[in-house]
């Protein structure tokens, strides 16, 4: 049967170049945006999540600037308290449940998984566009929540009782985040399906790649931990509507078991945010150090660690809401022993770059930047996760620039990474090297200018989602805020650039890099199904001898050109 | 899964059936233990969806047990104990389908789903006049009588509320997948070949089922 395949292969390449899977609509009966809009094309499907993501991504990234704008000065600058207070809500919930959750595994997932994994698609295909539409529908949703009854102004963590009790439209919004939330959820039982039914035959468990692994992780947690959130959110919802009285002290109620329930899943969700990210940084940094990535068993087992100690810590965002003494040491011993995978990651990214023949690019630096970013991060999680500092810095400014650090400098930036990792993949086309490294490093000074003030700011105490605040607090939030502007410039140079290659990029080869999993060995862009042969196998994922043997007979031409642009 | 697919032409479709199972282009083969893998995990979901509220029941029964106890007593345990042996046999009779299907006695297997669903809406019925019966004795969240209660009686009505009500929700899902699959079964989509949709409804079926078991005696059955 292979063998037909391949002459029968042979004579279509006579006759016709292999077409791109933009050429080839899937199911073939629909031509133009139906072709989009009604694909179940696994690549079709990533892309169009690149698109919606993106838009909210510059929506909640203009109402940051906004918030950092209008905290520059004491006194009410451009807005009004309420304002501000729907403006931290509608930031928080669309960066979380509409950017960071979604983005790598919705986005890159849904491209590159089943390429990893030497297959041609999903086991689910019409799920996965299914999922898609909720994605939508739950953007919708939101969007409507600002029009009817005025918007939120709970903040993202809907905490009971204001979030029963204020007037605004907070059951529309939740109804969003739970729509969303089953979205997520059917990416991930798709996903771990796939990864468990559709490896290419042959590929063991241990061949797996690691951003394949670290997606099928984060699916765990997807699947254990989204469904408590739903059934939060809901009981808000009808809270709300009925006065159920389940978190209502006046009721009997407890409005504390509201905040367990809801970290039960917010936590966890911390880790679906993070560990695709660290999936994207474990490809890239083996790439560019020409050398097999350190430590691919403790990568994968440490992923899957941090799923499981990641769903039993989730009381450490509550040492001040009431709590038993054991209860906080036992969250908080637990929070310690969950760093320590995230550790070993860091670790073994930095082992393998030392003594590798480094490679700069641009994707590359995005991950330098995230390995220093999310260290600080991690370690200022350490900070809170003490229950005795944490008295001190919880709810502050701190805590603000903690998340921050871990969830824009490490997931966000892991996606900026992986947006120029495989961008020459996905589209074929090769950006200007030189803005996206002005790019970066504007986006990461304006970074650390923006949140390292925060830091501080909490330190003296200054709490979070006010919209005022005390003299003394002036200076560092003024600083924050030119970081912001900052910030903002450097992301912005970076999609431009972008943009700018679909003009002008130089076409890509199949591998601009010098990558050795299997996405780097077919077309670029890929062929409807993905292999024009049936891949084979190849054993351990990060064998670079092939690649540095190749690469001293031409030195890289193609990355040459790229820089030249 | 790949196998051959460079000699069809480029422009094919890729081949999915209703339940997602991948096929080739040409034996047609369906990945059965894939589908039932996503439907388990679909099932494990909905466990932690309820998981929640059983979490809630936990802890307030542990601050109010004698209120529990007290309001437990207040529920039909006649009306409950029909509607979980309905739920029973309903549940033995969409597996009894299965083996229909599997010995291709189409006509048996449509009569036991047809009996199942006709005992989901008994059950439905029943719920009906259940909360009928207790919401005219000014039994429901905010009402006057509640307003006077003893904490442990509110929350232990609005829990049974929430959750009797979710329960039915997944009923009626449980029931529109068994009509489906009955619609399936008359057209020859789901054979004795193939018929891993029948199973994935049932064994929806027996979750909706299953969880029943627990809130029985939770509500019911406390003394
Ligand atoms: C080394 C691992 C980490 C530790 C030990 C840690 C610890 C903590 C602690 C103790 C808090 C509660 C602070 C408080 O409210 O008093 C917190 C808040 C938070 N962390 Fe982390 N964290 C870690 C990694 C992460 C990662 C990877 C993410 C996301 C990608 C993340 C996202 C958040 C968010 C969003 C909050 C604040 C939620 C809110 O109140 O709005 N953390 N972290
Ligand atoms: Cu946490």
């Amino acid at each position: 049967m292979e063998i037909i395949g391949k002459i029968s292969y042979m004579e279509t390449q006579a006759t016709q170049p292999i077409k791109s899977f933009y050429e080839t609509p899937s199911p073939s009966r629909f031509t133009g945006i139906g072709a989009w809009l009604l694909t179940i094309d696994h690549k079709r499907i990533g892309l169009m999540y690149m698109a919606s993501v993106m838009v909210w991504f510059v929506i909640a990234l203009i109402l940051g600037l906004l918030i950092r704008t209008e905290l520059m000065a004491t006194g009410s600058t451009i807005m009004e308290a309420e304002t501000y207070n729907a403006i931290f809500t509608l930031h928080g919930v669309i960066m979380i449940f509409l950017f960071v959750i979604p983005a790598i595994p919705a986005i890159f997932g849904n491209f590159l998984l089943p390429i990893q994994l030497g297959t041609d698609d999903v086991f689910f295909p019409k799920l996965n566009l299914l999922s898609w539409y909720l994605y939508m529908l739950g953007g919708f949703l939101a969007i409507l929540s600002l029009f009817a009854d005025g918007p939120p102004d709970t903040g993202w963590t809907f905490y009971v009782p204001f979030s029963v009790s204020t007037e605004t439209n907070v059951g529309l919004t939740v109804t969003a985040a739970f729509i969303l939330g089953m979205s997520s959820m059917l990416t991930g039982l798709n996903f771990i399906t796939t990864v468990h039914r559709m490896r290419m035959p042959g590929m063991k468990w241990m061949e797996i790649p690691l951003f394949t692994w670290s997606l099928y992780a984060t699916a765990w947690v997807q699947l254990l931990a989204t469904p408590v959130l739903s059934i939060t959110l809901l009981l808000v919802i009808l809270e709300r509507i009925f006065g159920s009285g389940l978190f209502d002290p006046s009721k009997g109620g407890d409005p504390i078991l509201y905040q367990h329930l809801f970290w039960m899943y917010s936590h966890p969700a911390v880790y679906i945010m993070i560990l695709p990210g660290m999936g994207v940084i474990s490809e890239i940094i083996p790439v560019f150090s020409r050398k097999s990535i350190f430590g691919y068993k403790a990568i994968v087992g440490s992923s899957m660690a941090i799923a499981v100690a990641g769903s039993l810590v989730w009381a450490h965002h509550m040492f001040t809401s009431g709590m038993s003494d054991v209860a906080v040491f036992v969250f908080s011993f637990l929070t310690f022993i969950v760093a320590i995978p995230s550790a070993i990651k860091v670790f073994s990214w930095v082992s393998t770059m030392y003594k590798g023949s480094i490679l700069m690019t641009p994707p590359l630096f995005f991950s330098l930047c995230f390995i220093y970013l999310f260290s600080i991060g991690g370690l200022t999680g350490l900070v809170l996760g003490a229950a005795g500092t944490n008295i001190q810095v919880h709810d502050t400014h701190f805590v603000v620039a903690h998340f921050h650090f871990v969830m824009f400098g490490g997931t966000g930036f892991a996606f900026f990474a992986a947006l120029h990792f495989w961008w020459p993949k996905i589209f074929g086309i090769m950006y200007n090297f030189k803005r996206a490294y002005v790019a970066a490093i504007l986006t990461t000074t304006g970074f650390m200018l923006h949140y390292i003030p925060m830091f501080i700011l909490g330190i003296m105490g200054m709490p979070r989602r006010y919209y005022d605040y005390l003299p003394e607090f002036q200076t560092g939030n003024f600083f924050a805020g030119i970081g912001a502007y900052i910030l903002v410039a450097g992301v912005l140079v970076m999609l431009l650039n972008l943009l700018i290659s679909f003009k002008n990029g130089e076409t890509s080869p199949s591998d601009p890099w010098g990558g050795t999993t299997l996405e780097w060995s077919i077309p670029s862009p890929p062929p409807l199904h993905n292999f024009v042969e049936s891949p084979k196998p190849k054993g351990y994922p990060y064998d670079f001898t092939d690649i540095v043997r190749s690469n001293s007979l031409n030195s890289n031409d193609s990355l040459n050109r790229g820089s030249k642009l | 899964m790949i196998v051959n697919q460079s000699d069809s032409n480029y422009t094919d479709d890729k081949t999915c059936d209703a339940v997602g199972s991948h096929t080739d282009n040409e034996n047609k083969h369906y990945d059965i233990v894939g589908s039932r893998t996503g439907m388990w995990l679909f099932l494990y979901t909905e466990i932690m969806l309820f998981g929640g509220l059983f979490v809630l029941y936990a802890a307030y029964y542990r601050m109010y047990t004698a209120d529990f106890t007290g309001a437990g007593k207040e529920l039909d345990i006649l009306m409950g104990s029909i509607n979980t042996v309905m739920l029973l046999v309903s549940s033995f009779a969409v597996a009894a389908s299965i083996t229909a299907i599997q010995k291709k006695s189409r006509k048996v297997a449509l009569a036991f789903l047809g009996f199942a669903l006709f005992l989901g809406a008994m059950f439905l019925v029943n719920k009906y006049f259940e909360w009928g019966h207790k919401i005219d004795l000014g039994i429901f969240p905010n009402s006057p009588l509640m307003e006077d209660s003893s904490h442990g009686r509110v929350l232990f009505f609005s829990l049974y509320y929430t959750i009797t009500a979710l329960h039915a929700i997944h009923i009626i899902i449980g029931m529109t997948l068994l009509a489906v699959t009955m619609a399936f079964i008359m057209t020859d989509k789901v054979t004795e070949h193939k018929y891993v949709l029948l199973e994935n409804a049932g064994l929806y079926w027996h979750l909706v089922d299953l969880i029943w078991i627990f809130i029985f005696p939770l509500f019911y059955l406390i003394y």
